[in-house]
């Protein structure tokens, strides 16, 4: 090292000084840091969001969202008198680290309740250790596992539908409205399986057919050679590729399809928080989108939706009110708003002040039957199961034109309901 | 029988003895977060024993450890094999794995090893998408509720006993431990440093390097899905997201914070990282990058990791 970098650089003793008061101070509040987690003085609420990783898209918005409801219910007086508290650490988007994180809200930050996980592999990876802990642990995530009766009586998902319910939902207005020869195109992964199995499913309920069924591997960056399996009596293309390749995607399916395509149905996941009006999705005019809540304000916007997206700051574009160029993902975040006011519900009805009556507290959502439209349940009215933990709502089909969704049509509850495939409440604490 | 490198052999005692005594001195969350750096820490000694002792930088040890996960977690969930049994069953996916890599993988050196080791993983990886419906992909599948407790001979195992899982992760911890300390600072060791040393020269003085690097690499491929077969059981959940890339690189930045061809160095950069990650997680959401300028500065100052440069400049026998 030459003198000049010697300078420079730190010196050796002040590093190894600063690394271990750092270390001290890093470590202190797992030792002595039981101090902020006294009961009773307050309702805490870990917040693991996705703060990075694949899914931060997601995880700013979700964190603007429950912030802004999490004002509005301390403003109204908190729950049963208490003030609440969010606590916010990233998960990463990864499923160790949601483990990880799970066992600091339990341990370290002693909260009441744990919600907000949205990607299905950490929520899967995080779910058992929940019920181990016993924490409450509500989900903002659309997984089928929690119905299916993977997880345990600890989980709940109190507002947006899971993708089986979703699905099924679309598959009759698809095959009546745009044709009953189905062709799928969708990343070849367990999201895209789900989607596939659910829409074949439901597409041969109605009298349709799938004719190609088309995974596309996930490191593929372009689609060129996939795109010729569409076959030529294909009516509906349906498809669900997500990742930074949408764009490409889109742009190579034009190409390919030109003028004289077939009608084409997407679930809005591909193009969460991706502005729409930009010339590479220029093709996509006049295709449809699955939105579980609409991004853009629609003429017959509800009061409860202006008054949501005046509390979130978001546009009647579903941009942010500051930023235009700031993409909200409106179809899901609502699940982080309208959750936080279904945990306030389950609470106020079993009285809730501390962990003492987390049993009760837990037994009061089972006990709720569903929710009606109203600012604290913007997206709209629901169906709660007690049994499976999981909500049912209303969906939408929006048709993309001039740069921007608008609904052409929206299912009832009913369309979104199946069987029920387990029953949580036979299961013990 | 002698012990060689006595005093490391009595500080690995000395470690083992405040591991245990930690779980009645610490908050109950860093027993936690103990728990898991002793489950990581043991896929980074895995590691460690092929990168510092035997000088072969592999890019693809998250395979190791999703075998082990895999073999353990499938056995589980789809033939209902208790845990222990699953948990042998781990150990040797991950062991047989490596034995079979090894011999194709091994033909090369340097970087083709690096490159080689990283393709097998990403195959590894497709794999468990490809496979999805056995595997359950990137969504992963979630152990049965019933498999969170065992009976060991006669004994009831609660595996959700914050007490229990920190024993048992310390159990194995102290087992790899000296396993591996009689590995390292034994003969056999000695091969190994040699090889890392001087590979030509070893071969002159008439050994099989190939063979002692296919057993390096078949051990530490065994450990790493020792470590996978104790995650994937303790937490109950097993996924692609461990096969992926990043959990390589993890276990290579552990060994290399600690001390690579240290003993105890994956302990030590194992629980730095953890902690780091962990506490500056929880301050700023730039955490990352607060990390990567840190083990900048750290591999400035302590360019063989920690613990390697103590034992460069003050502690020789600490190896």
């Amino acid at each position: 090292m030459n003198r000049s970098s010697k300078d420079i650089l730190l010196p050796r003793r002040g590093f190894l000084n600063g690394l271990l008061a750092g270390g001290a101070l890093l470590a202190a509040p797992g030792i002595v840091g039981r101090a902020q987690a006294q009961a009773g003085d307050a309702i805490r609420l870990g917040a693991p969001f996705h703060r990075t990783g694949i899914g931060a898209s997601y995880g700013r918005w979700y964190e603007r969202t429950a912030t802004a409801a999490l004002k509005i219910i301390n403003e109204q007086g908190g729950i049963n008198g208490l003030p609440v508290q969010m606590i916010v650490e990233d998960d990463g988007t990864d499923p160790k680290r949601g483990v990880e994180v799970m066992e600091k809200f339990a341990a370290e930050h002693k909260v009441d309740a744990v919600f907000g996980h949205l990607f299905s592999h950490v929520v899967a990876a995080t779910a058992p250790r929940a019920g181990e802990l016993k924490m409450p642990y509500f989900l903002c995530s659309e997984t089928h596992a929690l119905a299916a009766g993977k997880f345990n009586r600890y989980c709940f998902q109190p507002s947006i539908t899971d993708v089986k319910s979703q699905i099924n939902s679309m598959g009759g207005w698809i095959t009546s409205n745009l044709g009953k020869k189905v062709t799928l195109i969708y990343p070849d992964y367990a999201f895209g399986y789900d989607h596939r199995d659910n829409m074949t499913a439901a597409v041969e309920a109605q009298g349709g057919k799938i004719v190609a069924s088309i995974a596309i591997p996930p490191s593929e960056t372009s689609f060129t050679r996939y795109l010729p399996r569409i076959p030529f009596d294909t009516e509906v293309i349906y498809h669900v590729m997500v990742g930074p390749a949408v764009l490409t995607f889109v742009k190579e399916l034009g190409e390919h399809l030109g003028t004289k395509r077939p009608e084409i149905f997407g679930f809005i996941d591909s193009l969460e928080g991706v502005q729409m009006d930009i010339p590479q999705l220029s093709f996509l005019e006049g295709t449809y989108f699955w939105e579980a809540m609409p991004r853009y304000a629609q003429p017959d916007q509800t009061e409860f939706d202006k008054f949501y997206r005046n509390a979130v700051g978001v546009d009647a574009t579903g941009a942010s009110a500051t930023d235009p160029k700031d993409i909200s993902t409106y179809s899901h975040m609502f699940s982080a708003w309208e959750t936080l006011f279904a945990i306030k519900k389950a609470m106020e009805i079993s009285g809730y002040k501390g962990p003492a009556q987390k049993i009760d507290m837990l037994e009061a959502m089972e006990g709720i039957t569903g929710f009606e439209a109203s600012n604290e349940f913007p997206q709209g009215d629901k169906v709660f199961n007690g049994k499976t933990h999981q909500a049912f709502a209303h969906q939408n089909v929006s048709k993309f034109g001039g740069g921007k969704l608008e609904v052409v049509h929206t299912t009832t509850i009913e369309e979104s309901f199946y069987p029920d495939e387990t029953d949580y409440t036979q299961m013990s604490f | 029988m002698t012990i060689p490198n006595k005093k490391l052999f009595a500080l690995c005692l000395v470690v083992l003895a405040l591991l245990f005594m930690a779980q009645f001195v610490l908050s109950n969350y860093l027993v936690l977060a103990l728990t898991r750096i002793l489950i990581l820490a043991i896929f980074a000694m895995g590691y460690n024993m092929l990168m510092g002792y035997t000088g072969l930088l592999s890019l693809g040890h998250a395979m190791f450890f999703a075998a082990g996960l895999y073999a353990a977690g499938l056995a589980n969930y789809y033939g209902g094999v208790s845990l222990p049994i699953a948990f042998v069953i781990g150990i040797l996916g991950g062991g047989v794995l490596a034995f079979v890599i090894g011999l194709l993988a091994l033909r090369t050196q340097t970087v083709s090893f690096m490159i080689v080791t990283l393709m097998f993983a990403q195959v590894a990886y497709l794999l468990t998408l490809y496979f999805s419906n056995v595997t359950g992909g990137d969504q992963g599948l979630t152990l049965p509720t019933a498999s969170r407790s065992f009976s060991l001979f006669g004994l009831a195992v609660d595996l959700t006993s914050p007490m229990v899982r920190f024993n048992i992760a310390l159990t194995l911890f102290a087992v790899v431990l000296i396993g591996l300390f009689a590995v390292t600072q034994g003969p056999l060791g000695r091969l190994f440093v040699a090889v890392r040393e001087n590979i030509n020269r070893t071969e002159m003085l008439g050994f099989d390097t190939y063979r002692i690097r296919l057993l390096a690499f078949t051990i530490s491929g065994a450990i790493s899905g020792l470590a996978g077969a104790l995650y994937g059981l303790m937490f109950g959940f097993i996924g692609s997201s461990f096969a992926e890339f990043r959990s390589s690189i993890e276990v290579l930045l552990f060994t290399l914070v600690g001390g690579p061809g240290t003993l105890l160095g994956p302990l030590v950069g194992t629980g730095v990282m953890t902690m780091l990650i962990d506490r500056l997680s929880g301050m700023t959401s730039a955490y990352l990058i607060v990390v990567g300028v840190l083990l900048i500065v750290i591999n400035l100052w302590f360019p063989k990791g920690i613990l390697g440069t103590i034992r460069d400049r003050w502690v020789p026998w600490l190896k």
